[in-house]
């Protein structure tokens, strides 16, 4: 039967018998992405680990790393502040996105959903939408912490705020679909937390967001951490938040702006083509 | 048409025969409940029916579509009541309700369903707080907001204590008197025998019987025991005329007081066709 062999055309004939359409997938993504929102929110011990951890460390690292650089204008303060915005997207997007999908496979969330007319895209859209939320207001509480603290001067040229604004949109994207395809490597939510962080961690370190300026860092690790989107997202916020007479304590000698967008681009794409290699709606394998 | 047309079907997970040639057919409207015990095959059946898992061979059709390349207009069509899902912990019942029916074309509103399962006075209870009972009405409410054609029910009322499957019995019958055709697996015979239209036993992956309640395996022609209290004790006598047999005792002077007629019931039915294929 061509019925069976072409499910799309079927499903387009079933919808035009039954008169009404089937919801669109942005419709449904935002429902989902709605409910996520309400149940994150709802959950305390996630929100107060979510926004606190990172809060905190730059609290830790801004508190004794508090001696000024040789450099005229530049404290550790201000250093650790920028790159640990890049860590707290990182740690909000990719590390809540990847426990989150498990969560979903492990409680049946996933396995109700797949009995329904949704669709996996408006599942992620919906995943996407709470993590953005979320990812924003990290950033909001890290940006209040690093000024309210230690004095971060906020940029006032709008053309730095524009950099803040795509690099903010295609980290947490870049992240959030990684996430997506990292879950797949975890067998149960209760793992899930552990195994997403060694990546994460490791990256952090390597990728010098711990470590100012990036070129103290051995040769080969600046190359290992240049493959993966960290290090660019640690360089593109201190490119906000720095004065520009610190683009020599750079790895490149300069702010790179063009390539950073390309890094991050390229992982986006990445991470969208795991998402649809890897992403399984239930974690029993058949045969 | 048939809702429901199973042909051939089988599974296997590595080494082990989990269904190994099961043929179904139910007809629009019907309730159809399918019995066996743990590791039979019901929920790998029910499965691959729901479109959740793959087979190895057969021909499978739920409302005219291979579930296997079942797309979202066949999805619409079917309802799932998951048996032990803990999703929407956080969420309240009426807001799960209203966000599952916002993925259908036509949904029933959220106030009809709450009221078909008994939970209109907990729609802004949190879903955590539900009791077990609770959880699983919260399960059939998802499974049907859609307004499905077919329903699947995988061993609904496990837990749930007498009163709580009593209601839930009249739940079924609510949808089933609407048209819905219900697929449900069960351990519990009095459940087939008090819902099912028609049944079939599974055991070891294959259909050892089909019927009605009153005909399967053999029941309706089993005959009767008839027993009394005589000048000699208790006595019992099988026999396929039980008329007869109490005619003939009651000319005899037997006090109809002491009489019983039993009839084999399912369950003895049920454990016989299961213990022929252990």
């Amino acid at each position: 039967m061509t019925a069976t062999e072409n499910p799309e055309r079927t499903a387009l004939m079933t919808t035009a018998d039954t008169a009404t359409p089937l919801p669109s997938t942005v419709r449904m993504g935002l429902g989902r992405g709605r409910v996520e929102i309400l149940q994150f929110f709802r959950d305390r011990t996630a929100v107060i680990f979510s926004f606190l951890f990172p809060a905190l460390l730059l609290l830790l690292f801004d508190t004794i790393f508090a001696d000024d650089y040789d450099h005229p204008g530049l404290s550790a303060a201000r250093v650790f502040s920028a790159s640990m915005i890049a860590y707290g997207i990182v740690a909000t997007s990719f590390t809540t996105m990847g426990i989150g999908i498990a969560t979903d496979r492990d409680d049946g969330t996933l396995k109700r959903l797949r009995g329904t007319p949704v669709t996996a895209t408006a599942y992620f859209l919906g995943k996407l939408i709470l993590i953005a939320v979320l990812t924003a207001a990290e950033v909001a509480v890290l940006l209040a912490v690093a000024v309210i603290f230690f004095d971060l001067p906020v940029p006032s040229d709008a053309g730095r705020w524009l950099t803040f604004g795509w690099l903010f949109v295609l980290s947490v994207i870049a992240c959030g679909l990684l996430g997506i395809a990292a879950s797949s490597l975890v067998r149960s939510a209760r793992t899930a937390g552990a195994v997403l962080n060694v990546p994460v961690v490791a990256l952090q370190f390597v990728s010098g967001v711990f470590v100012h300026p990036i070129t103290q860092l051995p040769g080969w690790m600046i190359t290992v951490a240049s493959i993966f989107p960290v290090k660019w997202m640690a360089q593109g916020f201190r490119s906000v938040f720095l004065p520009d007479s610190t683009v020599p304590l750079e790895a490149g000698g300069a702010w790179e702006h063009g390539r950073i967008a390309l890094v991050l681009l390229a992982w986006c794409v990445i991470g969208s083509v795991l998402c649809l290699m890897t992403f399984r709606w239930t974690s029993t394998r058949d045969a | 048409m048939t809702a429901i047309e199973v042909r051939g079907l089988r599974k296997t997970y590595g080494s082990r025969t989990a269904v190994s040639g099961i043929d179904l057919s139910i007809p629009h409207g019907e309730v159809f409940a399918l019995l066996g015990p743990n590791g039979a095959g019901k929920t790998t059946t029910v499965e691959i029916l729901e479109g959740h898992r793959r087979r190895d061979a057969g021909d499978v059709r739920v409302l005219g579509q291979d579930p296997g390349a079942g797309g979202r207009g066949w999805r619409a069509r079917i309802g799932i009541v998951l048996q032990s899902a803990t999703d929407a912990a956080d969420l309240t019942v009426a807001e799960t309700v209203r966000h599952i029916a916002g993925l259908y074309p036509r949904p029933r509103p959220a106030a009809e369903v709450l009221e078909l399962v008994g939970l209109s006075g907990r729609a802004k209870t949190k879903v955590r707080a539900l009791s077990g009972g609770q959880r699983r009405r919260l399960d059939v409410a998802l499974g049907i907001v859609g307004r499905p054609e077919v329903v699947f029910l995988d061993e609904p009322t496990t837990g749930f204590d007498p009163q709580a499957r009593r209601q839930f019995w009249q739940l079924v019958r609510a949808l089933a008197a609407d048209g819905t055709t219900i697929l449900l697996t069960t351990h519990y015979l009095e459940e087939a025998e008090a819902l099912a239209d028609r049944l079939a036993v599974i055991a070891a992956g294959t259909l050892v019987a089909e019927g009605t309640p009153t005909t399967l395996g053999g029941r309706a022609g089993a005959g009767s025991t008839v027993s009394w209290v005589g000048p000699n004790g208790r006595e019992t006598e099988h026999t396929d005329d039980p008329a007869g047999t109490i005619a003939r005792l009651s000319a005899a002077g037997i006090d109809p007081a002491t009489l019983t007629v039993a009839r084999p019931s399912l369950e003895d039915t049920y454990l016989t066709l299961i213990g022929e294929h252990r």
